[in-house]
């Protein structure tokens, strides 16, 4: 699968002007409410059309301003998962699910019909009305109901949005199944960074109408150019490591290319490899190994970059072994520590601040 | 209370025409509450007040119209007698026609709020399920305006029983082709010691359009409770 997007569209006064490569896995859009994320995916759907620019998915052109081409909505094949779930309130479960199915491909058959039931647990829904359902119950229908037109691409639109964090916790694991297993392409729309770490294979921000920054989700949240588009309270890299052991004082021990990191004991079997989340904001800097603190983690690291951001707040990145870290400091601390690229140094980090939905499978 | 041979014939009369009224205007109060709810064209407010006319004119002025465009000599009747058949002058169908016209405003009005009221979200839903417009149509918003259709059908219905005016005008009131209950309770109401027959026709039209609005509102709670996703 290979999407590619150069939208520009202009609604009331808010302009859309979007460029977007995804391809198979996850592609998360993230940015803030009004950024235009839901305006995209919109135009990825054909529900509504831009003023120029072209969208290609595969080798068909979807839409094309100049060439007049905009394929109807229904033949685009492409599925779409609600924020508010839209399931048909004069339908049960069964029917809501088996709405598209005549439109589909008659090839996938009971069996994947089947297989979609199970994997999301609906079963035991299937005579229920959509008004008996609780939220999560109403997303997961909603997304068996689009994968049952075995779409080429699905999007999502904040789906777990609406939910609290307890019903967030429970649906996400369907969506990491679903990425893991094969399933067919995401474009995933969020401001939610837990969801990333979880989540993102590819990462595109969106800020007042534009892609700013785009790549595979290591590369865009290391970049610490990029740290004032996602906002100094979420930015921060991504880092990969295996679940070493699990030691009885309640810590994880999780094995990084550059040593051990400690984190508050989790629910993933020894050998796993894992990503986690490290903000920019809990990073300490020391130029000297500390020895006599209560941070469990002390790190290697080495200065790769240094740049201004927001405020009055300068962005470092370090290599960490293979690894790539993010961490924020005021602009005293630099002067008086002195920091240079190239610069050896050592990052500290609290084992509280990587709790469970910072850290995902792989 | 048992009706008489020729009380029963009124009846049945009335009950027909209100019946065939109704059902035939759905289809096209359907379209133009489409029209006047979804789309946006060259002449819609015209369309509207024509639509809304029959509400507003009197009776007498929309029975004259009728008999001038489909009487034995209109434009229409003509073409309606070569073409179909039908003849409308003092027949029944005539009466149905009348009721149809008077009726089809307070139709129209009650489905286009439920055009207005569907849910657009759900509608971009079926698209992207891969239903053609048409399809979801037909499987989304028609389902969902089933409160409002019923709703609208049995204004139309209440409407026909009760047609007086514009019907009289254009097909007269003949026992057995035109003579509806109003028509029926009205010319007797002219006759000296009419007035006891004229009681028993009115306890008939009253227990007609309880039972009526009785069993709309059996089905609109139904139907509304469907829509609501319960």
């Amino acid at each position: 699968m290979s999407l590619d997007v150069d939208i520009q569209a202009t609604l009331g006064r808010f302009k859309l002007d979007a460029q977007l490569q995804a391809g198979q896995g996850a592609t998360v859009i993230y940015g803030r409410s009004g950024s235009g994320k839901t305006s995209l995916i919109n135009a990825i759907a054909g529900l509504s059309r831009p003023q120029s620019g072209r969208i290609t998915l595969d080798e068909q052109v979807l839409f094309d301003a100049a060439l007049g081409i905009n394929v109807p909505v229904h033949l685009r094949r492409i599925g779409y998962v609600f924020q508010d779930a839209r399931l048909f309130p004069h339908l049960n479960v069964a029917d809501n699910l088996d709405f598209g199915t005549r439109y589909a491909d008659a090839s996938l058959g009971k069996n994947h019909r089947k297989t979609v039931i199970e994997m999301l647990g609906i079963g035991a829904l299937m005579q229920r009305r959509p008004g008996a359902l609780s939220g999560g119950e109403k997303q997961r229908v909603a997304l068996g109901r689009a994968l049952l037109t075995a779409p080429r691409l699905l999007l999502l639109d904040e789906p777990l949005a609406a939910l609290d964090t307890q019903r967030k916790e429970e649906i996400l694991p369907y969506f990491e199944r679903l990425r893991a297993q094969g399933g067919p392409p995401m474009i995933y729309v969020t401001h939610d960074m837990s969801e990333i770490v979880r989540l993102a294979d590819h990462l595109c921000v969106l800020r007042d109408g534009k892609s700013v920054a785009q790549g595979t989700a290591e590369d865009v949240l290391a970049d610490p150019a990029n740290m004032k588009l996602i906002g100094v309270q979420d930015a921060g890299a991504l880092i990969t490591g295996v679940v070493d052991h699990h030691a009885s004082d309640g810590l994880s021990g999780i094995r990084l290319s550059a040593g051990m990191l400690f984190v508050p004991r989790m629910a993933v079997t020894v050998g796993t490899s894992v990503r986690i989340r490290i903000r920019a904001q809990d990073v300490i800097l020391s130029l000297s190994e500390p020895k006599d603190m209560s941070s469990q983690n002390v790190l290697p690291a080495k200065i790769t970059a240094i740049r201004e951001g927001a405020s009055s707040g300068f962005a470092i990145a370090l290599s960490c072994g293979t690894d790539r870290l993010l961490a924020r400091i005021t602009a005293r601390a630099l002067a008086q520590m002195e920091l240079k690229v190239g610069q050896n140094i050592w990052a500290v980090l609290k084992a509280n601040a990587m709790p469970p939905n910072a850290i995902a499978p792989s | 209370m048992i009706l008489s041979a020729a009380e029963w014939a009124i009846v049945t009369l009335s009950l027909r025409i209100a019946l065939v009224a109704t059902l035939l205007s759905l289809p096209f109060a359907i379209w133009i509450a489409w029209l006047l709810a979804r789309r946006d064209f060259f002449g819609k407010s015209t369309l509207n007040i024509i639509v809304h006319l029959p509400l507003v004119l009197p009776p007498v002025v929309t029975g004259y119209a009728l008999l001038l465009l489909f009487g034995k000599q209109g434009p229409f009747g003509e073409v309606f007698e070569t073409l179909f058949g039908i003849t409308f002058a003092f027949r029944w169908t005539g009466a149905a026609l009348a009721a149809a016209i008077m009726g089809f405003p307070l139709i129209v009005r009650a489905i286009r709020l439920g055009f207005e009221g569907v849910d657009h979200g759900l509608e971009e839903a079926g698209a992207t399920l891969g239903a053609s417009k048409r399809a979801v149509f037909r499987r989304v918003t028609l389902p969902l305006i089933t409160p409002a259709l019923l709703t609208g059908a049995v204004l139309g219905f209440a409407k026909a029983m009760g047609e007086f005016g514009a019907t009289i005008t254009f097909v007269a009131s003949i026992p057995g082709q035109s003579e509806t209950l109003p028509s029926a309770i009205y010319t007797l109401l002219q006759v000296p010691g009419g007035e006891a027959d004229a009681l028993r026709l009115i306890a008939i039209s009253v227990a007609v359009s309880v039972l009526a609005l009785a069993i709309s509102e059996v089905l609109a709670r139904r139907a509304l409770q469907r829509v609501s996703g319960q």
